[in-house]
């Protein structure tokens, strides 16, 4: 039980410690293999699959369901969830499409801002529906799901805003490439590195993964809980709110269903990507891989011939598959590790 | 003698109509080990939050330094210099063990990033002192409890707190361990720290502490130098009365064997562990937290599957991790935490009591009200539960008769078997003694009771033989004749074989 009675052993890492980093590495890795897998199989079947063209249009379709994928990781990690993200999309959506035509001069960068800013203001809404009423997240973001929607009807009244209403330097973001790569996707990664970035080096990040993990302990260590679950979803809303821009730019005709259903694609990425539902695990790469690889996965589906009407059904195995996974891991990792002495 | 560091005046707390605490005063000098002891159930737990922030003071006040000090949470305690270590470890199961310790207040490098390598050589060098080696690196999750308290202790060590709280840290160390806590607990002592040091053990109290407060039913009971007590005065003032009333045990002789456990196994938990109860006998399972009473209960029971050896009962082997197959061949388990497991809090009495043979009230799969009035009503006489209306949510009721419903529950479906897991934790002596009372009578009735129970004097004064585990094995079987304090600890603490 002691170390004292056996002799000391001077290992950096233990076996425990490996055990555990191989299993959190073979997440985010077993994502990127069945990425890589699939791609690999569709190009065999159809060698068009991987031109230029096509990948490109695969990282723009990517990029806006990676840019929630990233923000709703952040809330999943603190044990909650944010289902009202397609609509905060909608709404930013739409709103891009009014401002612009109120103000056709918009400096685009400006309209970012604008629209991050609102989606904050949303996912404001929902944290601190969720800190004052002390309500579960699911319901409370089910419930502005419907009410954002529905001010987004109402502000829509039936109304499309079309490409033509819109700045054209702005549509052309939608589509411009650097390098090859699509200005979207630039967009997306730096969400994706910032907000990693945060999470893994920054004391509030580690303290949303100690609140996922354990909330009773989470507030015995003095850890304001509210504060950090409040943050958590301003910064979902922010990014979906950004995401709404970024849908408008892509797209350029805007009605109010925009990004309609949206908020299960979200979460399914998530899932797919790692992010343990009850919280406390999983990265935010994870998730953006989620993401890439649900829209790969719609994509490939048609070139290998497979009847789009399985299409759901197939991403709903490969959701089943991942939690199942997650599930077999999880309880490997635990049984060795309670099989394993703990001292070095 | 000079201003305390730490002062409680007058302080009350009451969980709705239950008062935890009632005009209770404590000090604190810095330099001075203290310790605080009473039965369980005396509010020292609730003494430990409110020093904690975790729960507010309904009256009196919290002075430090002679100057009124106001806890409205974790984050103010912690900054007040008070730093606590839980009888329930509160780890992050998926973070690392040393990201356990500094959470909140990790080394930062440039950039206010958290600086992991120096984390890990702190945290490194806190197991040092306390001469454990502990991988910094591995996460909490699959920790034994032992190794939890040591991070538990690391994280408390490493505030270099003013005021130190200790609610119990040495209920799961072995002997080695637990001098290596005192050691690390005198050397801040005598740098300045105040501890608060609470324990049933009383040679730990009497090693550790100068000064003694005795609690009771929630009130101070008393404060004196450790010097002019002795460990029969302690009790005596812990307990209030004579103890052997508290234990009206019946003679009674044992029938025929009834649950015979062989060999039973669960990774990880325990292991080989085989013993029999006959009918009519108590047999108590004691040792220390952690050493895997309550599991090897539960998966008798059923609760989780074990991976080796059998249970018969009355000869019959039960199916593994069957929990309707284990009542219906007439077991019963009362579990350790009623509120979590053993009721179901927003029901009402008579339908929590009901809960485990409503099938057999039903008619055509209906419950008719009256049925399951009358039944409860029957049990709520027999074990004078004081309930407002059975029809109340059981959450209203005290903790003792909460643990009487769980208990009518049970003896509703006329089980054959019994297992307490902690019967009398958490309620008020009366009920206390009610309990045991009722123990006994079901003995007597020819019922095979099985009692893990973490208080000495009731395994004692209850059991016919004593069982005794450490770290997942048996390691003794002690008849009610030869068992006493030292024999019990001796093997609880895995020290019998070389006794």
């Amino acid at each position: 039980m002691t170390a004292l009675d056996t002799a000391p052993a001077e290992t950096a890492t233990t076996g425990g410690a490996r055990l555990a980093r191989r299993a959190f590495a073979v997440r985010e890795l077993g994502i990127a293999l069945a990425l890589v897998l699939l791609v690999v199989v569709t190009t065999v079947v159809n060698p068009r699959f991987l031109s230029a063209q096509n990948l490109k249009d695969l990282l723009l379709g990517s990029t806006i369901l990676a840019i929630l994928a990233v923000g709703q990781a952040v809330v999943v990690i603190t044990r909650n969830v944010d289902l009202s993200v397609g609509s905060v999309l909608g709404l930013s959506a739409f709103a891009t499409g009014a401002v612009f035509v109120a103000v056709p001069g918009l400096p685009i960068p400006l309209m970012l801002v604008i629209g991050a800013a609102l989606g904050a203001v949303l996912g404001a809404v929902n944290g601190g529906l969720i800190a004052a009423a002390r309500v579960p997240a699911l319901v409370v973001t089910l419930g502005t799901l419907y009410v954002f929607r529905g001010l987004d009807y109402m502000w829509a009244t039936g109304r499309q805003i079309n490409a033509a209403d819109m700045p054209a330097a702005f549509l052309r973001m939608g589509t411009a490439t650097v390098l090859g790569v699509p200005v979207l996707a630039l967009f997306a990664a730096a969400v994706l590195v910032a907000v990693g970035y945060v999470l893994r080096n920054h004391r509030s990040g580690r303290e949303l993964y100690a609140i996922g993990s354990d909330p009773a302990a989470a507030r015995l260590s003095g850890i304001p809980s509210g504060r950090r679950v409040f943050y958590a979803f301003v910064t979902s809303g922010a990014l979906a709110g950004l995401a709404g821009v970024l849908h408008a730019a892509r797209f350029g005709t805007l009605d109010a269903n925009a990004g309609l259903g949206t908020e299960l694609n979200v979460v399914a990425a998530v899932v797919v990507g790692g992010v343990a539902i009850f919280g406390g695990s999983g990265s935010v790469y994870g998730a953006a891989l989620g993401a890439v690889l649900l829209t790969t996965i719609r994509a490939a589906l048609p070139v290998l011939g497979i009847n789009p009407f399985w299409q759901d059904a197939a991403v709903g195995a490969l959701i089943l598959a991942a939690i199942g996974l997650d599930r077999a891991l999880s309880a490997r990792v635990a049984r060795s590790l309670r099989e394993r002495k703990a001292h070095v | 003698m000079p201003t305390p560091l730490l002062t409680l005046d007058g302080v009350s707390k009451s969980f709705g109509a239950v008062a935890a605490l009632q005009d209770v005063r404590l000090e604190l000098h810095a330099g001075e080990a203290h310790a605080l002891v009473g039965e369980n159930g005396a509010g020292k737990s609730t003494l430990v939050k409110i020093l904690a922030g975790v729960h507010g003071p309904d009256a009196g006040t919290i002075s430090l330094d002679g100057r009124p000090l106001q806890l409205s949470g974790p984050a103010d305690a912690r900054a007040a210099g008070i730093a606590v270590i839980y009888q329930e470890p509160t780890l992050f199961p998926d973070l690392s063990v040393a990201e356990n310790i500094f959470m909140g207040r990790q080394p930062l490098r440039s950039l206010r990033r958290v600086d992991y390598a120096a984390m890990r050589t702190r945290a490194a060098e806190l197991f040092a002192r306390l001469g454990v080696r502990l991988d910094p690196d591995r996460p909490a999750r699959g920790l034994s409890i032992a190794d939890q308290q040591l991070v538990e202790i690391a994280k408390a060590i490493s505030l270099d707190a003013r005021v130190l709280v200790m609610d119990e840290p040495t209920a799961a160390l072995s002997g080695i361990e637990v001098e290596r806590l005192f050691a690390v607990a005198r050397s801040l002592r005598d740098a300045g720290t105040a501890v608060l040091f609470i324990s049933h053990r009383f040679d730990e109290v009497f090693a550790l502490c100068q000064r003694i407060t005795i609690m009771r039913d929630g009130r101070w009971v008393s404060t004196d130098p450790a010097g002019t007590l002795t460990v029969d005065e302690v009790v005596r003032r812990m307990v209030g009365r004579e103890v052997s009333a508290m234990y009206p045990k019946q003679d009674t002789t044992p029938g025929d064997p009834l649950l015979q456990v062989s060999g039973l196994t669960r990774h990880g938990s325990f292991t080989d562990v085989t013993f029999t109860v006959h009918a009519g006998e108590i047999v108590a399972l004691a040792g220390l937290v952690g050493a895997g009473r309550s599991e090897v209960s539960r998966a008798i029971f059923g609760v989780d599957r074990h991976d080796a050896g059998e249970v018969l009962l009355d000869g019959v082997r039960l199916p593994n991790g069957d929990t309707a197959a284990a009542i219906r061949a007439g077991l019963a388990l009362v579990p350790e935490d009623r509120r979590q497991q053993g009721l179901v809090m927003e029901l009402s009495v008579e339908r929590n009591t009901n809960l485990p043979r409503r099938w057999s009230l039903a008619r055509a799969g209906l419950l008719f009200g009256g049925a399951e009035r009358s039944a409860a009503a029957t049990w709520a006489q027999r074990l004078q539960v004081k309930a407002g209306r059975l029809t109340d949510p059981v959450s209203t009721l005290s903790g003792g008769n909460q643990q009487k419903v769980v208990l009518a529950k049970w003896l509703a479906t006329a089980p054959r078997v019994l297992i307490v897991d902690e019967p009398t934790r958490g309620i008020d002596v009366g009920t206390k003694a009610e309990v045991h009372r009722l123990l006994s009578q079901l003995a007597a009735d020819g019922v095979a009771v099985l009692m893990v129970s973490s208080e000495l004097p009731e395994v004692l004064g209850m059991a016919d033989r004593v069982l005794v585990m450490h770290e997942g094995r048996l390691t003794a079987d002690i008849p009610r004749t030869r068992a006493d304090e030292q024999s019990v600890m001796l093997a609880a603490t895995g020290q019998a074989a070389a006794a």
